[in-house]
């Protein structure tokens, strides 16, 4: 058994061994799908479409290189001019200028003007070869960016001659063990790129994808290729914000997390009392789902609250309404979130569903949750995402829970149903993968609504199986324990007139006892009468046979006084005069 | 500038007349490669055949001065340069066709 595992454990060192050399990208999920990012010492085609975010990718790998890696780099353009690259970047954060200044970047900017140029018999593009050179012997280079180098093709008419000089380039590189990316445009054709780049280069090929669905549109990335190393096949969807490229590694994710036996309140007590009188699991998932109106938001903030007032941090993300909206209408709840905001606490994203794609709001909440690094995550609600393809939905949320989970952060959702009766079916997506599913539903009777609160499920704990009413006040949510009776649960009026109807019952039987109690004592004390007055007869019964018994014994007595008698006078028997 | 310099210093003639200017050339290469060799052994022809005292000719050797074949955009070696006068015109190749070398330069308007 050791053995077995000491020999698997060698074996997963020396396949290490064997795995290529990667360098980082530094680009957040890329390393992680590429298993550790782009091969070393060798080019890697980046290709897409226009506008597709081939040259920020490029600019990331260079620029992390050169601040994050310690690997100074060249970046070669064929398309922008090095302060147009400059200008672009600078919204990343990034800053070019200075970065050439401290020798860890070389921009040489290759203009070609077809227009300008006669070709007059034989040459090469060993001018290109001279100036690479020169750029990366003047910082050290261990990275290089060729920025659309295709654009070469369309500067000069000899092709053949291009295609020999690719090779060239490519083996060139290599030989230097230069970390290169290629960016090149997708082809017309459905080919990977325009002038067939990915023919020279076989070690790793990136294709990255910009497509509008739905008028949204999303970026996505796929790992084409990558020669002698494993990677992730997916298209994994990706963001290019302020921060510059992140990919979302969606399935590396693995069903392993850490699981929390500490609790975390709910913030009303009475829900508390349901779920063992102790709240929510720590890192467990919380699904709050009721049709409009139902008091989800209210159940969400109760938690925030809760959450914020115990010193922990909160990420509330709100799809329906502002930040400002939120606060001021769970004031009239009584519950103050605005001061948490101003400690710092609680923070606030509301931003609308359609601002972007699905896969994007979930990156967007990994970004938030990376900075923020809060203890729980709210999203109100999840159902204004639920708009394209269920199976999607499922997938992308199962990742932000393994996500969230990882990271031991307790997760509330809110989710809107959309017809009565249907609750149960509405979110089968979702309900399936969280941990405690709370469900708020509206009783219509007697012409009014009433809220009712149940725990549907709560995976770990004995839990309230209890419809309890769910009452809004001033002074926040309660609830109420349900009136049951004749097979109906009652709430609201019904509820006080089920209490009403049942006081006077149990009066009524009060009086009706004492009438009894009454009643009886009457009788009972005639009964006693007739008791004493036979137990007067029975008495008088024995005198009467005492004084006869007296009697009888005085006559036998004399008897045998009479034969005494007889016997002394010679009488016999037989002529004795009997004279009774 | 650098490397050989070969330079037939002209006199300017009448002003105006086009084919008074003095053309500033540059053949940029890189190092002594055949096809190096062929194209100043061409050019040097051409300016000897048709524009007699017209022209100044710096050869510059990329080998030895890398930092200007960023600074003057040279992709192709051999190029040869047309600094003056303006517009900027590049020649690249072997220079093997006179004819198109001449209208590349612009100097073909003019009569032998």
């Amino acid at each position: 058994m050791a053995r077995a595992s000491k020999r698997s454990k060698s074996a997963t060192t020396s396949r290490a061994l064997l795995q290529l050399k990667k360098a980082p990208t530094g680009i957040v999920g890329f390393d992680e799908i590429s298993g550790g990012g782009v091969p070393a010492g060798r080019p890697t085609i980046v290709c897409g479409g226009p506008g597709c975010g081939k040259t920020i990718f490029a600019m990331e790998f260079l620029v992390r290189g050169a601040t994050e890696f310690g690997e100074p780099g060249v970046l070669m353009t064929f398309e922008e001019t090095g302060t147009e690259i400059s200008r672009n970047v600078e919204s990343l954060g990034f800053n070019l200028q200075s970065l050439v200044d401290q020798k860890k970047l070389f921009l040489d900017y290759v203009r070609i003007e077809p227009s300008e140029i006669q070709e007059t018999g034989e040459y090469d593009l060993e001018g290109l070869f001279i100036r690479l050179q020169h750029a990366v012997e003047s910082v050290g280079a261990k990275r290089v960016v060729l920025d659309t180098v295709e654009a070469i093709f369309s500067g000069f008419a000899n092709e053949g001659m291009l295609r020999a000089e690719m090779r060239r380039l490519f083996r060139w590189l290599k030989d230097r063990g230069l970390t290169t990316v290629i960016t090149a445009e997708r082809g017309s054709e459905g080919t990977l790129t325009r002038y067939g780049l990915e023919e020279y280069v076989s070690d790793c090929v990136v294709s990255l994808d910009h497509r509008v669905n739905d008028q949204i549109s999303t970026r996505r990335m796929r790992i084409v290729k990558y020669r002698g190393s494993s990677h992730g096949t997916d298209e994994y969807p990706f963001l290019i914000d302020q921060k510059g490229f992140s990919v979302l590694p969606l399935s590396s994710i693995r069903l392993d997390h850490k699981v929390s036996k500490d609790r975390i309140s709910s913030g009303i007590k009475d829900l508390d009392v349901m779920l063992e009188g102790r709240g929510y699991f720590k890192g467990s998932s919380i699904l709050v789902s009721g049709t409009s109106g139902s008091g989800k938001s209210t159940v969400a903030a109760h938690f925030a609250d809760e959450t914020c007032r115990s010193g922990k941090r909160v990420l509330f993300i709100a799809f329906e309404e502002a930040s400002a909206q939120v606060t001021r209408n769970m004031r009239s709840v009584g519950i103050n979130l605005g001061r948490y905001i101003r400690k710092g606490l609680l923070e606030f994203h509301a931003w609308r569903p359609t601002q972007h794609g699905l896969e994007m709001h979930l990156l967007r909440i990994h970004q938030l949750v990376d900075e923020f690094d809060p203890h729980v995550v709210i999203v109100d609600p999840i159902t204004n995402l639920i708009s394209t393809n269920l199976n999607e939905v499922h997938a992308m949320l199962m990742r932000l829970l393994d996500f969230l989970k990882d990271r031991q952060i307790t997760a509330m959702f809110t989710t809107l149903t959309a017809n009565r009766g249907a609750e149960e079916q509405t979110e089968v997506g979702v309900s399936s993968l969280t941990d405690t599913w709370i469900l708020l539903r509206d009783v219509e009777l007697n012409g009014e609504r009433n809220r009712c609160l149940y725990v549907l499920k709560s995976r770990g704990m004995a839990h309230s199986n209890q419809i309890r009413e769910f009452v809004l006040s001033r002074t926040g949510v309660r609830l109420l324990p349900a009136h049951v009776g004749a097979g109906t649960v009652y709430t609201g009026s019904a509820r006080l007139a089920q209490e009403a109807r049942e006081r006077t019952d149990a009066l009524r039987e009060q009086q009706q006892l004492e009438e009894k109690r009454k009643e009886f004592s009457v009788r009972r004390s005639a009964l006693e009468s007739q008791i004493a007055a036979l137990r007067s007869e029975l008495s008088s019964g024995e005198a009467e046979f005492a004084r006869l018994a007296l009697q009888r014994n005085e006559r036998q007595q004399r008897v045998a006084h009479d034969e005494e008698m007889g016997k002394i006078r010679g009488v016999t028997p037989a002529n004795r005069v009997v004279n009774s | 500038m650098s490397a050989k310099v070969k330079a037939k210093p002209p006199k300017p003639q009448a002003a105006g007349n086009p084919a008074a200017v003095t053309l500033e050339l540059r053949l940029y290469v890189a190092g002594q490669t055949p096809k190096s060799l062929i194209a100043l052994k061409n050019l040097t022809k051409i300016c000897e055949q048709h524009l007699q005292g017209r022209y100044r000719l710096h050869v510059i050797d990329l080998v030895k001065t890398p930092q200007l074949a960023q600074d003057d955009q040279i992709l192709a070696i051999p190029t040869l340069v047309r600094n003056l006068p303006q517009p900027i015109r590049k020649i690249i190749g072997d220079l093997s066709d006179t004819q198109r070398v001449l209208v590349g330069l612009d100097v073909r308007s003019h009569p032998k």
